[in-house]
Protein backbone atom coordinates (compact mmCIF):
# COMPACT_ATOMS: atom_id res chain seq x y z
CA UNK A 1 0.00 0.00 0.00
CA UNK A 2 2.79 2.36 1.22
CA UNK A 3 4.64 1.68 -2.64
CA UNK A 4 1.44 2.31 -4.17
CA UNK A 5 1.01 5.92 -2.46
CA UNK A 6 4.54 6.46 -3.29
CA UNK A 7 3.93 5.35 -7.01
CA UNK A 8 0.59 7.60 -6.78
CA UNK A 9 2.01 10.69 -5.75
CA UNK A 10 4.04 11.96 -8.68
CA UNK A 11 1.06 11.55 -10.84
CA UNK A 12 -1.41 13.50 -8.40
CA UNK A 13 1.74 15.90 -8.24
CA UNK A 14 0.78 16.20 -12.47
CA UNK A 15 -3.17 16.81 -11.83
CA UNK A 16 -2.49 19.10 -9.25
CA UNK A 17 0.19 21.35 -11.74
CA UNK A 18 -2.41 21.31 -14.15
CA UNK A 19 0.14 19.87 -16.50
CA UNK A 20 -0.48 16.59 -18.63
CA UNK A 21 2.37 13.96 -19.01
CA UNK A 22 2.70 13.17 -22.19
CA UNK A 23 1.15 10.46 -23.32
CA UNK A 24 -0.11 8.82 -26.92
CA UNK A 25 -3.11 7.43 -25.13
CA UNK A 26 -4.24 10.67 -23.63
CA UNK A 27 -5.75 12.32 -27.16
CA UNK A 28 -6.40 15.90 -26.90
CA UNK A 29 -7.46 16.47 -30.16
CA UNK A 30 -8.90 15.39 -33.61
CA UNK A 31 -5.66 14.41 -35.31
CA UNK A 32 -4.08 12.47 -31.94
CA UNK A 33 -7.86 11.32 -31.57
CA UNK A 34 -7.13 9.85 -35.14
CA UNK A 35 -3.90 8.02 -33.90
CA UNK A 36 -5.17 6.88 -30.70
CA UNK A 37 -8.40 5.26 -32.49
CA UNK A 38 -5.87 3.41 -34.58
CA UNK A 39 -3.70 2.29 -32.04
CA UNK A 40 -6.58 0.55 -30.12
CA UNK A 41 -8.06 -0.94 -33.17
CA UNK A 42 -4.18 -2.68 -34.28
CA UNK A 43 -4.29 -3.39 -30.62
CA UNK A 44 -7.58 -5.31 -30.30
CA UNK A 45 -7.90 -6.59 -34.28
CA UNK A 46 -4.18 -8.62 -33.40
CA UNK A 47 -4.62 -8.99 -30.36
CA UNK A 48 -7.63 -11.17 -31.01
CA UNK A 49 -5.61 -12.75 -33.64
CA UNK A 50 -2.89 -13.48 -31.68
CA UNK A 51 -5.10 -15.06 -28.63
CA UNK A 52 -6.84 -17.66 -31.18
CA UNK A 53 -3.92 -19.11 -32.79
CA UNK A 54 -2.17 -19.58 -29.43
CA UNK A 55 -5.72 -21.51 -28.20
CA UNK A 56 -5.41 -23.26 -31.40
CA UNK A 57 -1.92 -24.42 -30.76
CA UNK A 58 -2.63 -25.12 -27.28
CA UNK A 59 -5.52 -27.50 -28.20
CA UNK A 60 -3.11 -29.17 -31.52
CA UNK A 61 -0.86 -30.21 -28.47
CA UNK A 62 -3.32 -31.15 -26.15
CA UNK A 63 -5.68 -33.16 -27.78
CA UNK A 64 -4.25 -36.86 -28.57
CA UNK A 65 -5.09 -38.54 -32.06
CA UNK A 66 -6.65 -41.88 -32.19
CA UNK A 67 -3.92 -44.13 -33.07
CA UNK A 68 -3.71 -44.98 -37.05
CA UNK A 69 -3.30 -48.79 -37.94
CA UNK A 70 -1.55 -47.55 -41.06
CA UNK A 71 0.61 -44.56 -41.33
CA UNK A 72 0.48 -43.71 -44.97
CA UNK A 73 -3.44 -44.43 -45.30
CA UNK A 74 -5.25 -41.15 -47.54
CA UNK A 75 -8.39 -40.04 -46.21
CA UNK A 76 -9.99 -37.93 -48.95
CA UNK A 77 -12.59 -36.35 -47.52
CA UNK A 78 -10.38 -35.14 -44.96
CA UNK A 79 -8.00 -33.73 -46.68
CA UNK A 80 -10.42 -31.82 -48.27
CA UNK A 81 -11.35 -30.49 -45.37
CA UNK A 82 -7.89 -29.26 -43.67
CA UNK A 83 -7.78 -27.60 -47.41
CA UNK A 84 -11.02 -25.72 -47.18
CA UNK A 85 -10.02 -24.56 -43.28
CA UNK A 86 -6.09 -23.26 -44.38
CA UNK A 87 -7.66 -21.76 -47.86
CA UNK A 88 -10.23 -20.05 -45.68
CA UNK A 89 -7.52 -19.23 -42.93
CA UNK A 90 -4.99 -18.08 -45.67
CA UNK A 91 -7.75 -15.50 -47.38
CA UNK A 92 -9.27 -13.82 -43.81
CA UNK A 93 -5.22 -12.81 -43.11
CA UNK A 94 -5.33 -11.49 -46.66
CA UNK A 95 -8.33 -9.67 -45.61
CA UNK A 96 -7.69 -8.76 -42.51
CA UNK A 97 -4.19 -6.92 -43.68
CA UNK A 98 -6.30 -5.35 -46.40
CA UNK A 99 -9.15 -4.03 -44.05
CA UNK A 100 -6.30 -2.50 -41.68
CA UNK A 101 -4.43 -1.10 -44.16
CA UNK A 102 -7.20 1.13 -45.57
CA UNK A 103 -8.34 2.11 -42.61
CA UNK A 104 -4.84 3.10 -41.91
CA UNK A 105 -4.92 5.15 -44.85
CA UNK A 106 -8.04 6.85 -44.35
CA UNK A 107 -6.43 7.84 -40.89
CA UNK A 108 -3.55 9.11 -42.78
CA UNK A 109 -5.44 11.14 -44.81
CA UNK A 110 -8.13 12.31 -42.39
CA UNK A 111 -4.21 13.70 -40.32
CA UNK A 112 -2.95 15.45 -43.50
CA UNK A 113 -6.45 17.00 -44.18
CA UNK A 114 -5.66 20.81 -45.12
CA UNK A 115 -8.07 23.21 -43.28
CA UNK A 116 -8.05 26.91 -43.37
CA UNK A 117 -5.53 27.90 -40.38
CA UNK A 118 -5.77 30.67 -37.58
CA UNK A 119 -2.24 30.94 -36.45
CA UNK A 120 0.77 29.92 -38.64
CA UNK A 121 3.84 29.35 -36.50
CA UNK A 122 7.44 28.37 -37.70
CA UNK A 123 9.30 26.20 -35.48
CA UNK A 124 13.31 26.11 -36.11
CA UNK A 125 14.58 23.30 -34.58
CA UNK A 126 18.19 23.84 -32.93
CA UNK A 127 20.64 21.82 -30.53
CA UNK A 128 19.09 21.73 -28.07
CA UNK A 129 15.78 24.07 -28.08
CA UNK A 130 12.79 25.35 -30.01
CA UNK A 131 13.05 28.67 -32.06
CA UNK A 132 9.38 29.51 -32.38
CA UNK A 133 8.17 32.33 -34.90
CA UNK A 134 4.41 33.52 -35.03
CA UNK A 135 4.37 34.57 -38.53
CA UNK A 136 1.05 37.28 -39.45
CA UNK A 137 0.93 39.00 -42.64
CA UNK A 138 1.45 41.76 -40.70
CA UNK A 139 5.13 41.52 -40.06
CA UNK A 140 5.06 44.36 -37.12
CA UNK A 141 2.81 41.45 -35.51
CA UNK A 142 5.17 38.98 -36.26
CA UNK A 143 7.89 37.99 -33.17
CA UNK A 144 10.01 35.68 -31.90
CA UNK A 145 9.93 33.39 -28.48
CA UNK A 146 11.22 30.31 -27.51
CA UNK A 147 10.59 26.65 -26.60
CA UNK A 148 6.68 27.33 -25.85
CA UNK A 149 4.02 27.18 -28.01
CA UNK A 150 0.60 29.26 -26.92
CA UNK A 151 -2.49 27.97 -28.94
CA UNK A 152 -6.32 29.30 -29.07
CA UNK A 153 -8.27 26.27 -28.38
CA UNK A 154 -10.07 24.39 -31.01
CA UNK A 155 -8.57 26.85 -33.96
CA UNK A 156 -6.51 24.92 -36.39
CA UNK A 157 -2.81 25.44 -36.31
CA UNK A 158 0.01 25.37 -39.42
CA UNK A 159 3.23 24.67 -37.89
CA UNK A 160 6.42 25.32 -40.57
CA UNK A 161 9.19 23.16 -39.51
CA UNK A 162 12.73 23.14 -39.93
CA UNK A 163 16.32 23.07 -38.78
CA UNK A 164 19.26 25.39 -38.29
CA UNK A 165 21.63 21.97 -37.88
CA UNK A 166 21.03 18.44 -37.93
CA UNK A 167 17.31 16.31 -38.27
CA UNK A 168 15.25 16.76 -34.90
CA UNK A 169 11.79 15.63 -34.74
CA UNK A 170 8.74 17.91 -33.18
CA UNK A 171 6.32 15.32 -31.06
CA UNK A 172 3.73 16.66 -28.92
CA UNK A 173 1.40 13.31 -28.30
CA UNK A 174 -1.42 14.83 -26.75
CA UNK A 175 -2.17 16.10 -30.12
CA UNK A 176 -0.32 14.61 -33.02
CA UNK A 177 2.50 12.24 -34.60
CA UNK A 178 5.97 12.73 -35.22
CA UNK A 179 6.86 15.47 -38.06
CA UNK A 180 10.88 15.56 -38.63
CA UNK A 181 12.54 19.04 -39.20
CA UNK A 182 15.25 19.17 -41.47
CA UNK A 183 17.72 21.58 -42.58
CA UNK A 184 17.04 23.59 -46.36
CA UNK A 185 13.56 22.17 -46.24
CA UNK A 186 10.16 22.85 -44.80
CA UNK A 187 7.78 20.28 -43.21
CA UNK A 188 4.11 21.19 -42.39
CA UNK A 189 2.05 20.09 -39.19
CA UNK A 190 -1.57 20.64 -38.14
CA UNK A 191 -3.04 20.13 -34.82
CA UNK A 192 -6.44 21.30 -32.98
CA UNK A 193 -6.10 21.36 -29.20
CA UNK A 194 -9.64 19.96 -28.62
CA UNK A 195 -9.68 21.33 -24.40
CA UNK A 196 -7.78 23.94 -22.63
CA UNK A 197 -4.52 22.79 -21.26
CA UNK A 198 -0.65 22.26 -20.85
CA UNK A 199 0.82 19.51 -23.47
CA UNK A 200 4.57 18.66 -23.43
CA UNK A 201 5.96 17.43 -26.37
CA UNK A 202 10.03 16.71 -27.05
CA UNK A 203 12.38 15.96 -30.05
CA UNK A 204 12.34 12.48 -31.45
CA UNK A 205 14.81 12.34 -33.57
CA UNK A 206 17.87 11.71 -31.20
CA UNK A 207 20.27 14.79 -32.24
CA UNK A 208 23.54 14.91 -30.24
CA UNK A 209 24.16 14.81 -26.25
CA UNK A 210 21.54 17.18 -24.67
CA UNK A 211 18.73 15.22 -27.05
CA UNK A 212 16.69 14.37 -24.17
CA UNK A 213 16.88 17.53 -22.73
CA UNK A 214 14.87 19.29 -25.90
CA UNK A 215 11.68 19.26 -24.42
CA UNK A 216 8.96 22.16 -25.61
CA UNK A 217 5.56 23.06 -24.10
CA UNK A 218 2.38 23.75 -25.80
CA UNK A 219 -0.33 25.94 -24.35
CA UNK A 220 -3.68 25.54 -25.42
CA UNK A 221 -5.76 28.48 -23.79
CA UNK A 222 -9.35 30.36 -24.66
CA UNK A 223 -9.09 33.05 -28.03
CA UNK A 224 -9.57 35.44 -25.67
CA UNK A 225 -6.01 34.50 -23.53
CA UNK A 226 -4.51 33.95 -26.40
CA UNK A 227 -4.77 37.13 -28.04
CA UNK A 228 -3.80 38.78 -24.99
CA UNK A 229 -0.63 36.57 -24.40
CA UNK A 230 0.00 37.42 -28.35
CA UNK A 231 -0.22 41.34 -27.09
CA UNK A 232 2.07 41.35 -24.41
CA UNK A 233 4.44 39.15 -26.11
CA UNK A 234 4.49 41.20 -29.38
CA UNK A 235 5.42 44.34 -26.91
CA UNK A 236 9.26 45.21 -26.69
CA UNK A 237 10.30 44.48 -22.75
CA UNK A 238 9.63 47.00 -20.34
CA UNK A 239 13.18 49.01 -18.74
CA UNK A 240 13.14 47.82 -15.35
CA UNK A 241 11.99 50.15 -12.55
CA UNK A 242 13.45 49.29 -9.56
CA UNK A 243 17.43 49.65 -8.78
CA UNK A 244 18.47 46.18 -8.61
CA UNK A 245 16.64 45.07 -11.94
CA UNK A 246 18.10 48.05 -13.63
CA UNK A 247 21.76 46.84 -12.32
CA UNK A 248 21.07 43.35 -14.15
CA UNK A 249 20.11 44.88 -17.41
CA UNK A 250 23.60 46.88 -17.25
CA UNK A 251 25.06 43.53 -16.61
CA UNK A 252 23.71 41.83 -19.12
CA UNK A 253 24.52 44.41 -22.10
CA UNK A 254 27.95 44.20 -20.92
CA UNK A 255 27.99 40.86 -20.57
CA UNK A 256 28.76 38.16 -23.55
CA UNK A 257 24.73 37.52 -23.01
CA UNK A 258 24.20 39.96 -25.90
CA UNK A 259 26.41 38.40 -28.63
CA UNK A 260 23.69 35.59 -28.82
CA UNK A 261 20.46 36.26 -26.44
CA UNK A 262 18.48 39.61 -27.73
CA UNK A 263 16.32 41.12 -25.49
CA UNK A 264 13.93 43.41 -28.14
CA UNK A 265 13.78 47.16 -26.57
CA UNK A 266 17.35 47.09 -25.24
CA UNK A 267 20.33 47.37 -27.94
CA UNK A 268 20.98 43.22 -27.43
CA UNK A 269 19.97 41.50 -31.00
CA UNK A 270 22.00 38.07 -31.07
CA UNK A 271 20.37 35.51 -33.00
CA UNK A 272 22.09 32.18 -32.39
CA UNK A 273 20.19 31.70 -28.69
CA UNK A 274 16.64 32.27 -27.77
CA UNK A 275 15.23 35.17 -27.56
CA UNK A 276 14.63 36.78 -23.73
CA UNK A 277 12.53 39.44 -24.36
CA UNK A 278 9.60 38.19 -21.96
CA UNK A 279 11.50 34.85 -20.80
CA UNK A 280 9.91 35.80 -17.04
CA UNK A 281 6.80 34.37 -18.48
CA UNK A 282 7.53 31.38 -19.73
CA UNK A 283 7.18 28.17 -17.54
CA UNK A 284 10.18 26.32 -18.36
CA UNK A 285 14.17 27.00 -18.60
CA UNK A 286 16.51 25.70 -21.03
CA UNK A 287 14.48 24.01 -23.43
CA UNK A 288 11.77 22.07 -20.51
CA UNK A 289 14.94 21.20 -18.38
CA UNK A 290 14.88 23.66 -15.40
CA UNK A 291 10.88 24.97 -13.75
CA UNK A 292 11.51 28.85 -13.99
CA UNK A 293 12.30 30.23 -10.81
CA UNK A 294 15.42 33.25 -10.02
CA UNK A 295 17.25 30.81 -8.02
CA UNK A 296 17.29 28.18 -11.42
CA UNK A 297 18.06 31.14 -13.75
CA UNK A 298 20.85 32.12 -11.52
CA UNK A 299 22.25 28.51 -11.39
CA UNK A 300 21.80 28.15 -15.35
CA UNK A 301 23.78 31.06 -15.91
CA UNK A 302 26.76 29.69 -13.35
CA UNK A 303 26.74 26.66 -14.82
CA UNK A 304 24.97 25.32 -17.85
CA UNK A 305 27.28 22.92 -18.27
CA UNK A 306 26.75 21.58 -15.19
CA UNK A 307 22.38 21.18 -16.04
CA UNK A 308 22.89 20.31 -19.90
CA UNK A 309 26.56 19.12 -20.70
CA UNK A 310 27.75 19.95 -24.32
CA UNK A 311 25.32 22.82 -24.09
CA UNK A 312 26.25 25.82 -26.30
CA UNK A 313 25.92 28.27 -23.68
CA UNK A 314 29.34 29.33 -22.80
CA UNK A 315 30.15 29.64 -18.88
CA UNK A 316 31.10 33.17 -18.01
CA UNK A 317 33.03 35.31 -15.65
CA UNK A 318 30.57 37.24 -13.71
CA UNK A 319 30.56 38.63 -10.59
CA UNK A 320 27.76 37.51 -7.64
CA UNK A 321 26.18 40.58 -6.92
CA UNK A 322 26.31 40.81 -11.03
CA UNK A 323 24.54 37.18 -10.80
CA UNK A 324 21.63 38.19 -8.59
CA UNK A 325 21.03 41.39 -10.08
CA UNK A 326 20.83 39.19 -13.55
CA UNK A 327 18.87 36.96 -12.11
CA UNK A 328 16.48 39.01 -10.77
CA UNK A 329 15.85 41.37 -14.13
CA UNK A 330 15.42 37.73 -16.52
CA UNK A 331 12.78 36.83 -13.87
CA UNK A 332 11.15 40.17 -14.45
CA UNK A 333 10.91 40.23 -18.24
CA UNK A 334 7.56 39.25 -18.55
CA UNK B 1 46.79 -20.82 -39.81
CA UNK B 2 47.00 -20.84 -35.80
CA UNK B 3 49.27 -17.69 -36.60
CA UNK B 4 46.56 -15.82 -38.87
CA UNK B 5 44.00 -16.24 -36.62
CA UNK B 6 46.42 -14.88 -33.87
CA UNK B 7 47.07 -12.19 -36.28
CA UNK B 8 43.37 -11.45 -36.74
CA UNK B 9 42.55 -11.32 -33.39
CA UNK B 10 45.71 -8.74 -32.59
CA UNK B 11 44.36 -6.59 -35.73
CA UNK B 12 40.96 -6.70 -33.56
CA UNK B 13 42.18 -6.11 -30.17
CA UNK B 14 44.67 -3.21 -31.48
CA UNK B 15 41.98 -0.35 -31.90
CA UNK B 16 41.05 -0.67 -28.21
CA UNK B 17 43.88 1.14 -27.62
CA UNK B 18 43.10 4.02 -29.39
CA UNK B 19 43.32 6.76 -27.81
CA UNK B 20 40.15 8.66 -27.66
CA UNK B 21 40.08 12.59 -28.33
CA UNK B 22 39.21 14.37 -25.04
CA UNK B 23 36.33 16.61 -25.42
CA UNK B 24 36.58 19.16 -22.48
CA UNK B 25 32.92 20.63 -22.45
CA UNK B 26 33.16 22.07 -19.46
CA UNK B 27 35.35 25.19 -19.66
CA UNK B 28 37.16 26.20 -16.35
CA UNK B 29 34.08 27.65 -14.25
CA UNK B 30 36.64 30.47 -13.08
CA UNK B 31 37.65 30.91 -16.54
CA UNK B 32 40.24 33.97 -16.59
CA UNK B 33 43.14 34.67 -19.22
CA UNK B 34 45.77 33.07 -19.86
CA UNK B 35 49.20 34.90 -20.07
CA UNK B 36 50.65 35.59 -23.53
CA UNK B 37 53.81 37.30 -24.54
CA UNK B 38 53.23 37.64 -28.09
CA UNK B 39 55.62 39.62 -30.82
CA UNK B 40 54.02 41.45 -33.41
CA UNK B 41 56.83 42.03 -35.26
CA UNK B 42 59.17 39.27 -36.35
CA UNK B 43 62.49 41.96 -35.69
CA UNK B 44 64.19 42.30 -32.65
CA UNK B 45 67.90 43.59 -31.92
CA UNK B 46 70.40 41.48 -32.00
CA UNK B 47 70.45 37.97 -33.72
CA UNK B 48 67.81 35.88 -32.01
CA UNK B 49 64.26 37.18 -32.87
CA UNK B 50 61.69 38.64 -30.36
CA UNK B 51 61.45 37.13 -27.17
CA UNK B 52 58.12 35.40 -26.48
CA UNK B 53 56.62 33.52 -24.01
CA UNK B 54 53.54 31.49 -24.31
CA UNK B 55 51.13 29.41 -21.82
CA UNK B 56 50.90 26.07 -23.91
CA UNK B 57 47.49 25.73 -24.08
CA UNK B 58 48.25 25.66 -28.22
CA UNK B 59 48.30 22.19 -28.27
CA UNK B 60 45.42 21.91 -26.53
CA UNK B 61 43.27 23.39 -29.04
CA UNK B 62 44.84 23.24 -32.05
CA UNK B 63 45.00 19.45 -32.42
CA UNK B 64 41.38 18.65 -31.13
CA UNK B 65 38.66 18.20 -33.52
CA UNK B 66 35.72 19.14 -31.21
CA UNK B 67 37.32 22.57 -30.30
CA UNK B 68 37.92 23.36 -34.35
CA UNK B 69 34.78 22.59 -35.09
CA UNK B 70 33.34 24.49 -32.52
CA UNK B 71 35.50 27.32 -33.48
CA UNK B 72 33.95 27.23 -36.97
CA UNK B 73 30.33 27.43 -35.91
CA UNK B 74 31.93 30.32 -33.76
CA UNK B 75 33.16 31.72 -36.34
CA UNK B 76 29.85 32.31 -37.97
CA UNK B 77 27.64 32.74 -34.82
CA UNK B 78 30.10 35.70 -33.83
CA UNK B 79 29.97 37.34 -36.90
CA UNK B 80 33.64 37.09 -37.97
CA UNK B 81 32.06 36.42 -41.29
CA UNK B 82 30.63 39.93 -41.27
CA UNK B 83 34.19 41.49 -41.82
CA UNK B 84 36.47 38.71 -42.91
CA UNK B 85 33.92 36.42 -44.93
CA UNK B 86 34.63 32.89 -45.49
CA UNK B 87 38.27 34.13 -44.93
CA UNK B 88 38.73 35.46 -48.23
CA UNK B 89 38.33 39.13 -46.63
CA UNK B 90 36.19 41.46 -47.14
CA UNK B 91 35.91 44.75 -45.35
CA UNK B 92 38.75 42.43 -43.20
CA UNK B 93 42.09 41.38 -44.14
CA UNK B 94 41.63 37.81 -46.12
CA UNK B 95 42.56 34.92 -43.16
CA UNK B 96 42.86 32.03 -45.55
CA UNK B 97 45.92 33.17 -47.17
CA UNK B 98 50.01 33.31 -45.87
CA UNK B 99 50.12 37.09 -44.55
CA UNK B 100 49.97 37.59 -41.19
CA UNK B 101 49.86 41.69 -40.03
CA UNK B 102 49.92 41.04 -36.48
CA UNK B 103 51.38 37.34 -36.43
CA UNK B 104 50.02 33.91 -37.22
CA UNK B 105 50.91 32.25 -34.47
CA UNK B 106 47.41 31.01 -32.50
CA UNK B 107 48.68 33.31 -29.36
CA UNK B 108 48.94 36.28 -31.68
CA UNK B 109 45.65 35.52 -33.35
CA UNK B 110 44.10 35.24 -29.46
CA UNK B 111 45.74 38.30 -28.87
CA UNK B 112 44.15 39.95 -32.28
CA UNK B 113 40.86 38.74 -30.44
CA UNK B 114 40.80 40.09 -27.26
CA UNK B 115 42.38 43.39 -27.43
CA UNK B 116 41.42 44.06 -31.31
CA UNK B 117 43.52 45.88 -33.66
CA UNK B 118 43.81 48.83 -35.18
CA UNK B 119 41.50 49.84 -38.35
CA UNK B 120 38.61 48.65 -37.24
CA UNK B 121 39.34 44.59 -35.78
CA UNK B 122 37.32 44.84 -32.01
CA UNK B 123 38.30 44.20 -29.14
CA UNK B 124 35.87 41.10 -27.65
CA UNK B 125 37.19 40.89 -24.44
CA UNK B 126 34.87 39.92 -21.46
CA UNK B 127 32.27 39.25 -25.26
CA UNK B 128 33.24 36.14 -26.09
CA UNK B 129 34.80 33.74 -22.82
CA UNK B 130 38.48 33.32 -23.40
CA UNK B 131 37.99 29.82 -24.57
CA UNK B 132 35.68 30.26 -27.14
CA UNK B 133 38.64 32.62 -28.13
CA UNK B 134 40.91 30.06 -28.62
CA UNK B 135 38.51 27.73 -30.39
CA UNK B 136 37.93 30.52 -32.49
CA UNK B 137 41.73 31.44 -33.22
CA UNK B 138 42.18 27.38 -33.83
CA UNK B 139 39.74 27.43 -36.61
CA UNK B 140 41.43 30.76 -38.04
CA UNK B 141 44.45 28.68 -38.35
CA UNK B 142 42.66 25.71 -39.48
CA UNK B 143 41.68 27.84 -42.57
CA UNK B 144 44.85 28.10 -44.03
CA UNK B 145 46.07 24.56 -43.10
CA UNK B 146 47.97 25.15 -40.03
CA UNK B 147 46.85 22.62 -38.00
CA UNK B 148 47.10 18.85 -38.23
CA UNK B 149 44.57 17.22 -41.07
CA UNK B 150 43.21 14.29 -38.88
CA UNK B 151 41.91 17.12 -36.82
CA UNK B 152 40.46 20.03 -38.91
CA UNK B 153 37.11 20.26 -39.59
CA UNK B 154 35.80 17.87 -42.69
CA UNK B 155 32.99 19.71 -45.91
CA UNK B 156 30.14 21.34 -44.86
CA UNK B 157 26.44 20.16 -45.83
CA UNK B 158 25.66 23.43 -47.65
CA UNK B 159 27.88 24.92 -50.58
CA UNK B 160 31.18 26.64 -49.69
CA UNK B 161 33.10 28.48 -51.46
CA UNK B 162 36.43 26.54 -50.52
CA UNK B 163 38.06 23.26 -49.79
CA UNK B 164 37.10 22.31 -46.66
CA UNK B 165 39.55 22.90 -43.99
CA UNK B 166 41.12 19.19 -43.62
CA UNK B 167 41.84 19.56 -47.38
CA UNK B 168 43.26 22.51 -47.54
CA UNK B 169 46.99 22.98 -48.23
CA UNK B 170 49.52 24.02 -45.89
CA UNK B 171 50.41 27.56 -46.03
CA UNK B 172 53.16 28.41 -42.85
CA UNK B 173 52.44 32.42 -41.80
CA UNK B 174 54.52 35.05 -43.14
CA UNK B 175 54.60 38.03 -41.03
CA UNK B 176 53.69 41.02 -42.79
CA UNK B 177 50.61 41.95 -45.20
CA UNK B 178 48.96 44.57 -46.45
CA UNK B 179 47.21 46.71 -43.79
CA UNK B 180 42.87 46.36 -44.17
CA UNK B 181 41.86 49.17 -46.35
CA UNK B 182 41.29 52.99 -44.81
Amino acid sequence: MRRLGRLALPLIGFALAGCRWQSVLDPQGPQANELAWLFWLFTWVLGAIWLAVMIALVLALVRRRPPRTDPLAVDPAQDRRYTAVVTGLAIATGVVVLVLTGLSYVSQRNLFRVEEEAVTIRVTGRQWWWEVRYEEADASRSFTTANEIHIPVGKPVKIKLSSADVIHSFWVPSLMGKQDLIKGQENDIRLVADRPGIYRGQCAEFCGLQHAHMGILVVAEPEGDFDRWRDAQIKPAEPPGDPERQKGEAAFLAQPCIMCHSVRGTPAGGKVAPDLTHIGGRRYLAAGTLPMSRGNLAAWIVDPHGIKPGVNMPTIKLHPDDLNALAAYLEGLK
Amino acid sequence: MRARASLLLLALIAPAGCQREERNYRADPVATESVEKVALAPLSPGPSGPVTETSGKAKEYENNAYHLSQGKTLYKWMNCVGCHANGGGGSGPALIDDLWIYGGSIENIVHTIREGRPNGMPSFRGKIPDDQIWEIAAYVRSMSGNVPKDAAPGRDDAMHPRPAENRTPESPPVSGGAPPPQ
